[in-house]
């Protein structure tokens, strides 16, 4: 009897910490799903705002248009019918605030109570007209044509070259800027974090004394532990002015901040592993290189680098990885312009700034919202793609090893 | 005789410079360290006084303290650590003890990595999604919690395996031996002597999870409070958002910035203490080890 409450108190207590085993594995389950429902929303939704109309002439040819069209009637960029294959008539632009142009105040009543009828009105005499307006003020009569709008397409989402969400009439969703704008960022940190990186793990592994070593370690692994918002704010403060003074810059809340920033924070992760890569490198094959007559410098870059190339490479990636998902430091400095960079001199705006600096203010379930999910579902492939790279680099190593 | 004398001079000279520029490196390093540290003390510090850590904000958060920012991180830090620390632990103690080397320690072992790789802005908008939206939890200490419980999982994972492994084999092969069951042994014999070393972790956990902003931002941070947070389900100011708020948005920037050097300050005092603390226990305790 005892013996048997004993075993199950076992078995109890085992699916206990197996359940909580298999916690991160539930959690990266439910943070895919989650993400992805959220995400994948907005490629089934029109990118004009929820009950806006976008109204032709009855007679006007044209039924459908694309996104960015429509965008460039508005801007004025497209100015008469026959460009969007209708006929040759001048494109008449109509918003909600336009209609005291054509109708005085007496006209629409006081409370506005006139207003469906009076747009349904212009919308039938003016054949070049596009409005655009809320569907309550779509009248009972209503006569004229609705527009088809195309839905968000995922291909135009990655590759359109404007990030204006909340733009009216229509919403611009092309995350090139973004995207070029992080990786930007994270290279430009990575390319000035590798090399002061790879000389400190060198010091650290191959050349300080046991004590001076057990000194300077944990102070660099302290550098990983200060807050991302703490060298956000050092950067606003120090490096940001020191950035715009040297290069005479208008600001200086530039992607060169930011990379300058990433690069501090990637440091402590590149040291580390590829210290620990070089440490690895068996003594044998040192003294073997230094029986030879080689110096000890001759045996790092001949025997000890070669040795542990995989580790570095690892810790490259991992930097850049770091880097790309890094938010906090990088919204503060970089100045957030979502333009396709082209020189680390302007602001930019990575996928973490713009999802941290735009939810807030975006309605819950709406089409912001969904979009922003979207960039973080881009952001989750890019790091899960970049975390596998690492471990493919680490386990080659392994195999060779055997 | 001479060429080869020649030969090993310039490879002195190479390696003499080398390695010279590595130590500068090396050292430049620990300097900067040293001047982000250095920096934002010495404009800090005026700024600390009882008033600052035990008052409410005022006068648009350029006066007052930031004393609902620190008690809302503690509630935080509790909320996450209530959650994070026991399944955490758990969890490597079934990877270290129970379960045998195969695909479910395989499965495991990688998605307790790619957990770690996931950028804190993305679990940011997985608590939103699920706590504060599908659950309804809404901007609630709770929800904020159990986002930063999640993110800092994998650390306490692996700090609390990383002690286990270290426990000698020779101490459960001894209990097994005397008759003891599996989990009498685990939590009488294993957990007693690798607990140190768990603490350590903890403490280190504790430190990363203070200073998070991205995860609380849509979770629970509030930008500012006048009262503090009566349950779990309220919204709360905490110290890092305190900081991006006042250093980037507040009513007027150059008359916070002094609140906000102060408000750095503090969050450099909390990470300063987690590490010294965390190296502190590990030395003793790795002394003491080795004296037994």
């Amino acid at each position: 009897m005892k013996t048997n409450f004993k075993q199950l108190k076992e078995k109890l207590i085992e699916s206990v910490l197996m359940l909580s085993g298999a916690a991160t594995s539930i959690t990266v389950v439910l943070i895919v799903f989650f993400l992805f429902i959220e995400g994948a929303g907005v490629f089934n939704r029109k990118p004009i705002d929820d009950g806006y109309l976008l109204v032709v002439n009855a007679t006007n040819k044209v039924k459908t248009l694309q996104p960015s069209q429509v965008k460039d009637v508005f801007d004025k960029k497209i100015t008469n019918w026959n460009q969007l294959g209708g006929e040759n008539r001048p494109i008449v632009l109509f918003r909600t605030s336009d209609i005291t142009e054509y109708y005085t105040e007496e006209e629409l009543g006081a409370n506005f109570e006139h207003f469906p009828e009076k747009i349904n009105e212009l919308i039938q005499k003016q054949p070049g007209i596009i409005a655009f307006f809320s569907d309550k003020y779509k009248s009972d009569k209503f006569s004229g044509k609705e527009l088809d709008i195309d839905k968000v397409k995922v291909w135009e989402f990655l590759s359109g070259e404007e990030w204006f969400p909340t733009a009216q009439p229509i919403a611009q969703m092309g995350v090139k800027p973004l995207i070029y704008g992080t990786l930007w960022v994270s290279f430009g940190a990575i390319l000035l974090a590798l090399p002061i990186g790879l000389a400190a793990a060198i010091y650290l592994s191959e050349i300080a004394q046991k004590r001076t070593r057990s000194l300077l370690k944990p102070l660099i692994e302290l550098l990983a532990g200060i807050p991302s918002v703490v060298y956000g704010f050092f950067g606003l403060v120090v490096i940001v002015p020191l950035i715009q003074e040297m290069f005479h810059l208008p600001v200086g809340e530039t992607g060169l901040a930011g990379s300058v920033v990433l690069a501090i924070m990637a440091l402590p992760t590149i040291i580390t592993i590829s210290e620990d890569a070089m440490r690895n490198t068996p003594r044998a094959m040192k003294e073997a290189s230094l029986a030879l007559g080689a110096s000890k410098w001759q045996t790092i870059y001949k025997v000890v680098m070669p040795y542990s190339a995989s580790g570095i490479t690892a810790g490259a990636i991992l930097g850049i990885g770091r880097a790309i998902g890094e938010t906090m430091a990088v919204l503060m400095v970089t100045g957030n312009a979502a333009v396709i960079p082209n020189t680390l001199l302007a602001p930019v705006r990575t996928i973490p700034a713009t999802i941290a600096a735009e939810l807030g203010e975006a309605p819950n379930g709406g089409l912001h919202y969904e979009a922003l999910f979207a960039l973080g579902c881009i952001l989750f492939l890019i790091t899960f793609g970049i975390n596998m790279l690492v471990e493919l680099v680490t386990n080659r190593k392994a195999h060779k090893k055997q | 005789m001479k060429s080869q004398n020649k030969l090993a001079r310039k490879k002195r000279i190479s390696q003499n410079i080398a390695f010279g520029i590595f130590t500068a490196i090396s050292y430049a390093i620990v300097a900067l360290l040293f001047v982000i540290l250095a920096f934002i003390v010495v404009k800090g510090i005026g700024v600390i006084s009882w008033e600052f850590i035990t008052a409410m904000p005022s006068n648009g958060m350029t006066e007052g303290g930031i004393y609902p920012a620190i008690i809302g991180t503690l509630c935080l830090v509790l909320a996450s650590m209530i959650f994070a620390f026991p399944v955490g632990v758990f969890a490597a103690i079934y990877m270290n003890e129970y379960v045998k080397d195969g695909w479910i320690k395989k499965i495991i072992k990688q998605m307790t990595n790619n957990l770690a790789g996931v950028p804190s802005i993305v679990f940011g908008l997985f608590g939103m999604s699920l706590f504060v939206n599908k659950l309804g939890f809404g901007d609630s200490i709770l929800a904020g919690g159990l986002t930063l419980g999640l993110l800092v999982l994998p650390v306490v994972i692996r700090t609390t395996e990383e002690s286990l492994k270290a426990v000698d084999s020779t101490f459960r092969h001894a209990s097994l031996g005397l008759g003891a069951s599996k989990w009498q042994t685990t939590s009488k014999v294993v957990l007693p002597i690798a607990f140190p070393n768990i603490i350590t972790g903890l403490i280190l956990s504790i430190g990363r999870v203070s200073g998070e902003t991205a995860p609380i931002l849509f979770t629970v941070a509030a930008y500012f409070l006048p009262k503090l947070p009566s349950s779990i389900f309220d919204q709360a100011m905490a110290l890092p958002y305190h900081l991006y708020v006042i250093a980037t948005s507040g009513t007027n920037i150059e008359k916070s910035r002094a609140m906000a050097y102060g408000t750095a300050l503090i969050l450099i005092i909390i990470v300063l203490i987690s590490n010294l603390l965390a190296n502190a226990l590990r030395k003793y305790y790795g002394k003491k080890v080795k004296m037994n």
